[in-house]
């Protein structure tokens, strides 16, 4: 196992395919990264699609050549090594078996390719799909078996390998029948703990991320946006991006402006002074206030500091239900128990509590 | 009739009707019997069919078409994959080399033999002039071995651009994904054809094999026009030896040659059909 790091990494495929000569006007997918992942821990990459996160998978792995900076691998530069000279093990989003032979002979192939010993393989097969529960499948053909079946396979031909240095995981459920997932994702973490390897998982699913990693990176346009585990993401988030997209619905953005201790929302208006000075914050001006959904409270009668909102939209997720509500010159989300009584057009009565705002302004946190 | 259904099928049972059946039935009427031109055909049984099978002719334009057929497959097959993995998977090449390609499929039977019969031609073809540059006197209409590798060079030229595009298409539909997982696990590049490439070209593959073993099974119009069938009997194939019997008015012997002929295409159709089917249990069967 090993550490893994990304030493000012950029890559371009226009530019490093030669059809943009140009460094400026190609389209740069990474942009100058530097990132540790530790030895031993499980990680995430979190991101929407095309934020770049199968590239930097992709360079990790030794797939594509990053156009510039460095891949180290324990502080060893690897950039110009393949895959199977670093010893990575990759998984795909699409379930990789190879049809033709039967799942004993797919768990041994790795080792088939790097001239291991016939009973060094059988040892090492017998080990991995105990492991895996795959047992019962030794001598079936691999392209009889479901997608989580065959996942399991392209798992199971990265771990057998006992000099790999890492797991890297592309989207590994996202093609998984959602009976099948949570299982696959248990044995995920389960072999993740028992072997101790350094595992990253790319996912567009924060559920998944922040259910499997111990440290999450948020991925956008290309560049590190903020790394922490799940908790401080979803606490602290650094920018308006990862609020909005870690929690499910995002955090609610309210354009305002503050001016001496008071924040006009356009429409309604709060008074944080007292919180301002006690974190010392100075700053004036246009600002973006966020606040979850699950963090606004909710009452039927108006009492002081609360503002009128009508319901427009009523979504029902069993024992909770998100409301969109309008009013005061904004649209929000707001999450209610499910046992109170709600109805489309109705009006209620907001407030929004002064711990649990926070401030943006030019899209860094101040508050 | 209570079923109003059976109106809509007339129009393709009278069409089949005319088109199959009527000369199927004509073709199987006439096997039983003598025929010739202008007198009374006397009923003879299965004779014409003991006859066929004892003329060494026949058995030799047997013998002659299944070995042209599997030199086709032998030679049309692997060239087919290799120019289609050599090809560029993408940019502005693609479209030009995919056209190219289609140009010999586009060319209708008789045409292709007009073609090669001026290149082979040996007063003023362009092959004679250049067997003569390596100094080998090449004569299509004298060399038995020149007619008959003419032949094949004719069928490859034409029909290895269908199994190039075949299995263009067929390796443009492997998920990328095989080739990374391949990487990942140190495949050679032998391995990774074997495991991914081929298996996965397949059906693609039985489709082309498929068709072009029926293809080639009823070669006529290149070696009717490029050697008329000669030197010899060196490049008569079956349909071409079948119709000359046909063409001498011994419609009786004909007739039942077709049947045989009929006979063998229907056997291997249907080992190829088997073969097809198990390709798409293939996953199960082997292990």
């Amino acid at each position: 196992m090993a550490k893994l790091e990304f030493k000012d990494i950029s890559h371009s495929y226009e530019y490093s395919f030669g059809t943009v000569k140009d460094r400026n006007k190609a389209k740069w997918v990474i942009n100058d990264l530097n990132v540790t992942w530790e030895d031993g821990t499980a990680n995430a990459l979190l991101g929407p699609s095309g934020g770049g996160k199968t590239t930097m998978l992709n360079i990790i792995s030794g797939l594509l050549r990053p156009t510039e900076g460095q891949v180290l691998i324990d502080g060893r530069d690897v950039t110009d090594l393949s895959p199977q000279q670093r010893k990575i093990a990759q998984v795909f989003q699409f379930p990789v078996a190879y049809d033709t032979m039967d799942v004993y002979n797919n768990l041994a192939f790795p080792l088939r390719n790097s001239g291991y010993g016939q009973a060094k393989i059988d040892k090492k097969v017998r080990e991995t799909s105990d492991l895996l529960d795959l047992d019962e499948y030794l001598s079936e053909p691999a392209g009889s078996l479901n997608e989580g079946e065959k996942q399991r396979i392209s798992l199971g031909r990265g771990i057998i390998r006992d000099d790999i240095v890492a797991m890297l995981l592309d989207e590994p459920l996202t093609l998984i029948d959602p009976k099948l997932k949570n299982g696959l994702r248990r044995l995920l973490m389960r072999i993740q703990r028992e072997l101790k390897l350094t595992m990253i998982y790319v996912t567009h699913d924060q559920h998944e991320a922040l259910t499997f990693a111990q440290y999450v990176s948020i991925l956008n346009e290309g560049t590190v946006v903020q790394s922490g585990t799940a908790t401080e993401l979803y606490e602290n988030p650094k920018e308006p991006f990862v609020g909005f997209f870690i929690g499910s619905p995002g955090m609610n953005f309210v354009d305002c402006n503050l001016k001496g201790g008071v924040l006009d929302c356009k429409g309604f208006e709060l008074n944080i002074s007292h919180k301002l000075q006690e974190k010392g914050v100075e700053s004036e001006g246009d600002m973006k206030l966020g606040i979850r959904p699950e963090s606004i409270a909710v009452s039927k009668e108006q009492q002081e500091k609360t503002h009128p909102f009508e319901i427009q939209v009523i979504e029902n997720f069993g024992h909770y239900y998100i409301l969109t509500v309008e009013g005061c010159n904004s649209r929000l989300k707001v999450q209610v128990s499910s046992e109170m009584d709600v109805s489309k057009g109705e009006e209620i009565y907001l407030s929004f509590p002064a711990d649990k705002l926070i401030l943006f302004k030019e899209k860094k946190r101040i508050l | 009739m209570k079923n109003r259904a059976w109106l809509f099928l007339l129009p393709a049972l009278a069409f089949m009707a005319v088109s199959a059946i009527i000369p199927l039935v004509t073709v199987i009427n006439y096997s039983q019997n003598y025929i010739f031109a202008g007198s009374m055909p006397t009923f003879v049984g299965l004779e014409n069919f003991v006859e066929v099978l004892q003329d060494p002719q026949f058995l030799g334009s047997i013998g002659r078409q299944f070995i042209f057929t599997f030199l086709v497959l032998l030679i049309e097959v692997p060239l087919g994959i290799i120019i289609a993995l050599a090809m560029p998977k993408k940019g502005n090449w693609v479209p030009l080399n995919l056209v190219l390609l289609g140009i010999p499929l586009l060319i209708p039977y008789n045409v292709v033999g007009i073609i090669w019969r001026l290149f082979t031609q040996s007063d003023v073809g362009i092959v004679p002039a250049a067997f003569n540059g390596l100094n080998y006197a090449y004569n299509v209409t004298l060399n038995s071995g020149d007619a008959f590798f003419t032949i094949l060079t004719v069928d490859v030229w034409h029909w290895t651009p269908l199994l190039i595009l075949l299995s263009y298409a067929g390796l443009q539909a492997i998920p990328n994904a095989y080739y990374r997982a391949a990487a990942i696990d140190g495949a050679s590049k032998w391995s990774t054809f074997k495991y991914v490439t081929l298996p996965k070209l397949r059906t693609v593959l039985t489709i082309g094999i498929l068709l072009r073993f029926m293809d080639s099974f009823k070669i006529y119009s290149e070696p009717l026009l490029l050697t008329g069938g000669g030197p010899g009997t060196a490049t008569t194939f079956l349909s071409l030896f079948i119709s000359r019997k046909a063409e001498s008015y011994e419609l009786g012997y004909a007739s039942a040659a077709s049947l045989i002929y009929f006979f063998i295409v229907l056997v291997m159709s249907y080992i190829f059909f088997q073969f097809i089917s198990r390709v798409g249990r293939g996953v199960h069967d082997e292990g």
